[in-house]
């Protein structure tokens, strides 16, 4: 795999030949990246790609089996803490401490960084109007929503002012309001240059939020770049989805959809062709004297790289 | 760019602020556990010492040492009860921070170590047991079931003895999911410990083959300890005191260096 565009400055994170294996069984298999200052650098897999293993060598919680990782310039094997010090990290399991009160869950995090308690103090007060929390300060943690909780980690992470963000699957089992919500402040933090790194098995969210991205599938990562050159390399401008009858769709032979667009894939359900032009598609294939009952024409979109890149779709 | 400058922590303020969080727990949390810290001692003093012992004195003192049983029982249910209560705060405290909490893993995505984490709720059960110690100790003396001063030796004794459960269950339980080990612990362990160990009679009221086996149950060396310090006769065996106190200390020190050991591979694993 070729490297695109590599980061102008210095990297804050750079691995080389990054594995994790527990026992026999190898969780990440040999992957490299940077992550520059500034930069929005997502990690896009299906569950078990090996997401979460690569955060927790990045948060310096888990220790590499093998090959090279910096972060900050530090070695995590022998500046963990250091490292950790600098880091914000929301997990992918909340770690609230649900027999505190929302404020306390900030000041004691504080703590844990060297803030004095006037310190922590005043920077939980700011951080749970940014969380938009203020008025749950007293509350305990247990009846908030997922969607507020989400945001409490968020904020919680960020008392150290970290120069990274980690968050492993930010709004995974939040419904699209709560996500919205949460997508909006991790965008603030973007524009204010608050480096975030993340996972996530959304498309969408890894088109919205990242500036560069690594697609990982089964340990390994297998593409990389930005959603956009992404989709350009690896897909389509456009894709048009052709839903046939129940019988057809079986039946249909690979030869009667030949030539039509750039390439088709034939999923179970459904037939998507990729074209620049997807509105011509349809005349094309009715042309051809298929009669197909839906044809949807939308813009391509990660799903599709994906697909392309593992044949397989990302959210099953 | 020039890379920012990024502050060594310094260990200490980590394994400080880990306490602090077990105290702010505690501090938030202790309605339910104060009033059963000072009930709990009132009635067993009451049931085993006043009702129970009515009856023993008849028998004529020198049953127990030459003072009343009251006196004879109450170091050494301070050490037990202590010692209860420590072998629990070695157990949910860590599960909950395992598993169901799981705030041991917020403690370590910032500078905190697992032996800072490891220290934390160590030393929180220790201030616990100190707390509960001393709770029982003055309730002891409104009983008037304290024979000399020396009582106030059960106390550290008791958190040393505490210590001595804590650490190694707290150190295994890091290892466990649920609850199931811990109730065989209890069961097997802890509740024949609190029975056979001398609290309620003396040890060389057993048949003369089992006896060697006190020195084999932990709890016997810290209830003959406090009772010798309670009984001001602990000038009469000094060596066999230093022993006790060389066994429970083993055991705590042991017990916190497992525990340090357990925690990183569970945080890590
Ligand atoms: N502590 C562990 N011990 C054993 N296997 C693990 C452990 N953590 C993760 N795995 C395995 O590694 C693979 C990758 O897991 P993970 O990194 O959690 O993937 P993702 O976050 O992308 O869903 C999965 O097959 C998972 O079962
Ligand atoms: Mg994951």
């Amino acid at each position: 795999m070729a490297t695109t565009s590599a980061p102008a400055q210095a990297p804050l994170i750079a691995a080389r030949g990054l594995t994790k294996r527990f026992g026999s069984f190898t969780a990440v298999d040999a992957v490299d990246f940077d992550v520059a200052p500034g930069e929005s650098f997502g990690f896009l897999g299906p569950n078990g790609a090996g997401k979460t293993s690569t955060m927790r060598m990045i948060g310096c919680v888990s220790p590499i089996t093998a090959g090279e990782l910096r972060i900050l310039g530090l070695d995590p094997a022998t500046d963990g803490p250091r490292i950790r010090g600098r880091l914000g990290v929301v997990p992918q399991q909340d770690t609230l401490d649900t027999d505190l009160s929302v404020v306390d869950n900030l000041v004691i995090y504080g703590r844990y960084f060297g803030l004095t308690r006037a310190e922590s103090r005043r920077r939980a007060a700011e951080l749970l109007e940014f969380a938009q929390l203020a008025d749950r300060a007293g509350d305990r943690v247990d009846p908030l929503s997922g969607g507020m909780k989400r945001r409490l980690t968020i904020a919680r992470a960020l008392i150290n002012e970290p120069s990274i963000l980690l968050l492993d699957e930010p709004t995974t089992g939040l419904d699209p309001q709560a996500r919205h919500l949460l997508w909006d402040r991790l965008y603030r933090l973007k524009q204010r240059g608050v480096t975030l790194v993340l996972t996530t098995h959304y498309m969408d969210e890894a088109e919205q939020l990242c500036d560069r991205l690594v697609v990982m599938d089964k340990a390994r990562i297998v593409a990389e770049g930005s959603p956009r050159s992404l989709i350009e390399r690896y897909s389509s401008r456009e894709v048009t989805e052709l839903r046939f009858a129940v019988g057809v769709q079986e039946t249909l032979a690979d030869a009667q959809l030949e030539g039509i667009g750039d390439r088709i894939d034939r999923l179970p359900d459904r037939v998507l062709v990729y074209s620049d032009d997807g509105e011509a598609v349809g005349p094309a294939v009715h042309a051809r004297g298929l009669r197909p009952e839906t044809v949807l024409v939308r813009r391509s979109s990660l799903e599709d790289v994906f697909l392309r890149l593992t044949g397989r779709t990302l959210v099953d | 760019m020039t890379a920012p400058a990024i502050p060594e922590p310094r260990p200490s303020a980590g394994y400080l602020a880990a306490y602090e969080h077990q105290v702010l727990l505690y501090l938030r949390n202790w309605r339910g556990s104060l009033f059963s810290n000072f009930a709990q001692p009132a009635l067993f003093l009451l049931a085993m010492g006043v009702g129970l012992g009515s009856y023993v004195d008849k028998g004529g003192a020198n049953a127990t040492d030459g003072v009343s049983y009251l006196q004879f029982l109450a170091p050494a249910l301070l050490v037990s009860s202590v010692m209860q209560g420590a072998s629990s705060e070695g157990t949910f405290p860590v599960l909950a921070g395992f598993h169901w909490v799981r705030r041991y893993y917020a403690m370590y995505a910032t500078p905190l170590t697992p032996r800072a984490i490891a220290f934390g709720q160590l030393a929180w059960n220790a201030t616990h047991a100190l707390m509960v110690g001393s709770i029982f100790c003055v309730i002891i003396a409104l009983f008037g079931a304290a024979a000399t001063p020396g009582i106030v030796w059960s106390v550290p004794i008791g958190v040393l003895t505490g210590m001595a459960f804590s650490a190694p269950i707290a150190a295994f339980m890091s290892t466990q999911r649920d609850t199931n080990a811990w109730n065989n612990i209890w069961r097997f362990g802890i509740t024949p410990l609190f029975l056979f160990s001398g609290t309620f009679f003396p040890i060389d009221r057993l048949p003369e083959l089992l006896r060697p086996i006190a020195w084999l149950l932990p709890l016997w060396h810290g209830v003959d300890l406090a009772r010798s310090a309670a009984l001001g006769t602990i000038g009469q065996a000094p060596l066999l005191a230093l022993a006790h106190v060389a066994i429970l200390l083993a055991m705590a020190v042991g017990g916190t260096w497992a525990m340090f050991v357990m925690f990183r591979r569970q945080l890590e694993a």
